[in-house]
Parts: structure tokens; sequence; C-alpha cells
């Protein structure tokens, strides 16, 4: 994709702005549907850039969701009201406005530490090897979610205040892309991706493919923090279990099937399997079964993605020895 | 003339394996030197050594007056070396200039945070690195191909995109690994004149590891010779090609009374 200039994105911020000022006219199931497409429009272009960029096949991006959703939270139900005296009910007002930002921000942050700290062990890993260590990671932040009492434990966390709305979602799905397409553009950028096409090579063109690939890793979960903090201030409540490894396939399953490395590509397929999900919901039981079947056709038709450039998953070259 | 390269008694075991034994040898600045050797005598591994790819186990490598043994291959490349592969490894899903662009990246004032927020400093050196890479395109007559993907090159074209690859890292030492393996004779000896124009033009030592005697004879100053991990012999192209020793490496012995 080519690179996105500044006044693109500012139109999309400026075309959310408008429709949410138009929201309440928009149906309550349509709406949230939107929404929900919008968050995981975030998680699947942030994941593109570890996966489908950088080559490094990441099954713990639910993780750094749940790390962003519940800090978040806190800042939100707990500090904004201790510390700023806001009250969390009063939404809509700029202060309320503002430590949503604020609560977002913190909340991509505390995911993008976690996952430096997960990315500088595992990133030595490669291919399938990698894939489990990631996962491994993901469900630990899970269970330990799940096993500390001061964040709810298993019951979750209840009465989280409903900011999120259709423009904050789509101005931040706006932002990603624009970050991601323009990051992957540059001449830095570029460097994922020949990291991804022959490690080697990389190295040998002066690029510390290790730092690039933690780099990816980390902004790759700076956005899932953010995607997981509007996801909690739209579903108001939030368990350890929606952040379990499925999730985490999810949000793959859209990098694949958008066609890894084209951040278009990736976007267009979220908003297609969210869709998708919804449409297939009054086939219930049959539902898991179209939709698995949807994926296997597509990918004997289209194995590069719906929008996919990424010409073939070669095999990486095993390195020369005399 | 002083060592930009030494070597410094330089072995390297895998295992129970001694892939290089004791190797000496130095490469002054300015020159052309050659690595030749029978197959499996260890020349890549001694490439390998130089890039960081792999450390010795025991010996020094100093290159202007650094130690980098045991330094990682981004950061040799940092200090100066550029190498090429036996093996094309070009970067296939990117464009041609795209595959020279990445070179670039270790030496970019801007880095992560101005390529999210594009300043004017950031757009003003990507134009620069533009610039730079298409001259070096041109210079090697590979405009007008540098949208199209590395690997739908002509295979003649690859090997020469992966030497400029390498010059746009702006090396002080070339290392060119069998640049003219399954090239035609008109590629070959275009290949000599451009590895000629690199050390003149661009006033860049290069080591080159070949299998073509043609080739080497035709353009090395100095040649080092291997067999099995042990230097067998140093010198000039003349020089070398009357070593009993090379004669025997390359033919084998003759029988005591024949």
């Amino acid at each position: 994709m080519k690179k996105w200039p500044r006044s693109a994105l500012l139109l999309a911020i400026i075309a959310s702005l408008i429709v949410s000022l138009f929201s309440n006219q928009i149906d309550d199931y349509v709406l949230n549907i939107l929404i929900l497409t919008g968050i995981n429009i975030i998680l699947a272009v942030s994941l593109n850039l570890v996966n489908g960029h950088t080559g490094q096949f990441s099954l713990g991006h639910a993780g750094f969701m749940a790390v962003g959703a519940y800090a978040s939270s806190a800042i939100t139900m707990f500090a904004a009201p201790a510390v700023l005296n806001i009250n969390p009910s009063d939404e809509g007002t700029l202060g309320t406005s503002l430590v949503f930002l604020l609560a977002l921000g913190l909340g991509g942050i505390a995911a993008a530490f976690i996952g430096f700290m997960v990315g500088v062990p595992s990133l030595r890993l490669r291919g399938d090897y990698l894939a489990i260590v990631t996962l491994g990671f993901g469900e630990i932040i899970r269970v330990v979610i799940q096993n500390t009492d001061a964040l709810g434990g298993p019951r979750g966390v209840g009465g989280i205040p409903p900011y999120t709305n259709f423009f904050w979602t789509y101005a931040l799905a706006a932002v990603t892309i624009y970050v991601i397409a323009n990051l992957v553009d540059s001449t830095y950028g570029r460097g994922f991706l020949a990291v991804r096409d022959d490690e080697v090579a990389a190295e040998a063109m002066g690029i510390n493919t290790t730092k690039y690939k933690v780099n990816a890793f980390v902004i790759g979960a700076f956005f899932a923090g953010v995607a997981g903090g509007l996801y909690a201030h739209f579903i108001t409540f939030i368990t350890p279990e929606g952040f379990n490894f499925l999730k985490s396939v999810d949000i793959v399953v859209m990098v694949i099937l958008g066609g890894m490395g084209s951040t278009l590509g990736v976007a267009f397929a979220a908003i297609l399997l969210t869709v998708l999900n919804e449409l297939l919901r009054q086939f219930e039981e049959y539902r898991m079964i179209i939709f698995a079947l949807i994926l296997i056709v597509m990918m004997i038709l289209r194995p590069q993605g719906l929008l996919g450039s990424f010409r073939g998953f070669r095999r990486k070259r095993p390195a020369s020895r005399t | 003339m002083s060592d930009l390269l030494r070597l410094d008694q330089v072995t390297i075991q895998f295992g129970g394996l001694k892939a290089l034994t004791e190797l000496d040898f130095c490469i002054r600045e300015g020159e052309l030197v050659g690595l030749i050797g029978p197959n499996g005598a260890g020349k890549t591994t001694v490439f390998n050594l130089i890039t960081g790819v792999y450390k010795p186990t025991v010996g020094g490598i100093v290159f202007r007056d650094r130690s980098i043994a045991g330094c990682s291959p981004s950061k040799i490349t940092s200090f100066g070396i550029g190498r090429t592969f036996q093996n094309i490894r070009l970067f296939g899903s990117l464009s041609v200039f795209d595959n020279v662009r990445t070179a670039m990246n270790m030496r970019l004032r801007h880095g992560i945070a101005h390529a999210l927020v594009r300043g004017g400093g950031f757009l003003s050196e990507e134009s620069e690195i533009r610039s730079a890479v298409m001259e070096l395109l041109e210079m090697f007559g590979l405009e007008g191909l540098e949208q199209e993907f590395a690997t739908s090159l002509p295979y003649g074209d690859q090997r020469r995109l992966e030497i400029v690859r390498a010059l746009a890292t702006q090396p002080k030492l070339l290392l060119l690994d069998e640049p003219a393996a399954g090239m035609n004779p008109t590629e070959k000896i275009e290949l000599m004149a451009l590895i000629r124009l690199i050390q003149q033009k661009f006033r860049i030592t290069v080591l080159l590891v070949e299998h073509d005697m043609k080739v080497v004879m035709g353009i090395c100053q100095q040649i080092v010779v291997l067999d099995h991990g042990v230097k067998i012999a140093e010198g000039t192209p003349t020089e070398v090609k009357s070593n009993a020793k090379v004669i025997e490496a390359y033919l084998g012995k003759e029988p005591e009374h024949a």
C-alpha cells in the first residue's frame, strides 16, 4: 500500500466525528457492530505489522489487548475519580474525553511494555517455535489476571464507563492505519520487510534484526492495548475469558485472510469477518462450520489473501555454509 | 599502505571438524585479493567469520585497528564491511529500488519516531536516499528496473543488484562470494570490468572468492589459496600459479615414479 497523506488521516477523523454526531440516528445493533468492526480493524492492522510485514508469527495478540483493557479501565474507574476528581458517569464532557484518551494511551503503553518484556526473549525463536511461545505468553497474561483478586479474578471487572463511541473507534482506527502504512513505507520500515524476506541478508545489510523484530512487536502490542481499552469501554464488562487464545486466532485469521503485509486488505478482512460473524448468527450451530468453509475456500482460491501482495510463502533458504 | 583487515591465527571448529586451522592473512587498503581453493576448502567459512555469522573458536580478526571477532553481522556491516552471497539472497518481495534502500537503513538520521511523524527532516532524508539509490542503480545499468521485483530480474542482473546493494552500505571492504557463478563468458568479462571499477572508482578494497580462474587471475593482485582449512600459498597470480602445493591441491600429486 502506498503512503497515506496527512490530509487523508484528517479527513477520516473528521468523517468519523460527523458520523458520530448522528450516531443516535443509527440503529443500536448496527452501531454496536460498527464499533466492534472498528476495534477489530485496529487489532488486525497492528498484528499485521508483526505477522505480515515482519514475518514473525505471533499468536498472543489477545494478551496485549487484555493488558490495555485492564490498564485503561483502572484509570477511568479508579485513578481519574480519585486523582482528577472526574466522575466516570458524566460521559461526553471534555474532562472525561481527555481522561479516556489518556487511559487509552496508557493502556497502549502498558501493553507495549509487556510486549517488550515478552518480545526480547521470545523473538530469538522463529516460525512455529515463536508461535508457540507467544501463544504461551498470551495465556500467561490471561491466567495471571484470572488469579489476581485485585483485578476481579475470573469474574472480571464490571461497571466500566461506556466512553467508547463511533468517533473514538474510527478516529483511532484511522490513526492505526496511518501510522502503520506510513511506517512500512519509510526507509526504516522497509527494514521490517527485509527481515521477513531474509534475515541473514538483512543482517549483512546492517539491519539489527532483533531490534527490528522487537520494535514491530512493541508497536503491535501498543495498538492492541489501545484496542483493548476501546473494547473495555464499549462492552463495559471484561473477563479474562474474553481475551483467550481463540480471540488471538480470530485476529490472525483476519490478517491471513486480508493478505499478510497488506494494510488495506487486512482492514478489509476485519470488516468482512466481523460482519459475516453477525450475519451468520441466525444459523447458530452451523455458523462456525460455514465460517470455516469460507476460510478454506478462500485459502484455496486466493492464498495470498484478499488484497495480498506478498508473493508466495517461500521457504527460507538455510544459511550458506562451505 | 596499511593493513585494512588482519586474520590472526584464526581457527574455527564445528564439533569435531576443524573448518579452518590457524589461518593468517592480511588485506592491505586498496587491494583486490582473491581467495581460492578446491571445494570445501573453507572459503565461505572465511567470509562468514569476517562478517560475523560465525565466531572464531580461537584467534582474532582485526578490521581498521578494531577487533571484530564476535561482533554481530549488522554491527560489522556498520564498521564498513559489505558482502554478497554465494546463492543470491535478495529480498524477494521487495522491488529493486527497495532492496538497495534497505541497505541504507543503518545510517538513517531519522529513525522510527520520525517515520511516524514525517517531519521536514524526515522527508528530505527520504528524498536524499531516493536520489542516492537511483544514482547507484544508474551507475550499474539497472535504471528503469527499479520498480521490478528483485527476483524477477535475469540472473546476471540479480548478481549485479546484490553488489549494488552491498555498495549501498558504503563499505571500506567488499566481500564477493563467487560473483561469476552461473555467468556466461560475456557476463564474466563485464563483471571483471565492474569489479575493477568498484576498486578504482569507489576506492573499495575487494576480497573475492571465485572458482573461475580466468576471473581470479585476470583481476586479482594478491591471491590466498586455501585447502582443507589451511593456507597453502599466498602471493601474486604468477607466483601462485607456479606454486607446487597449489598445483597439487587442484590437480593431485604426481606418482613417485611415473
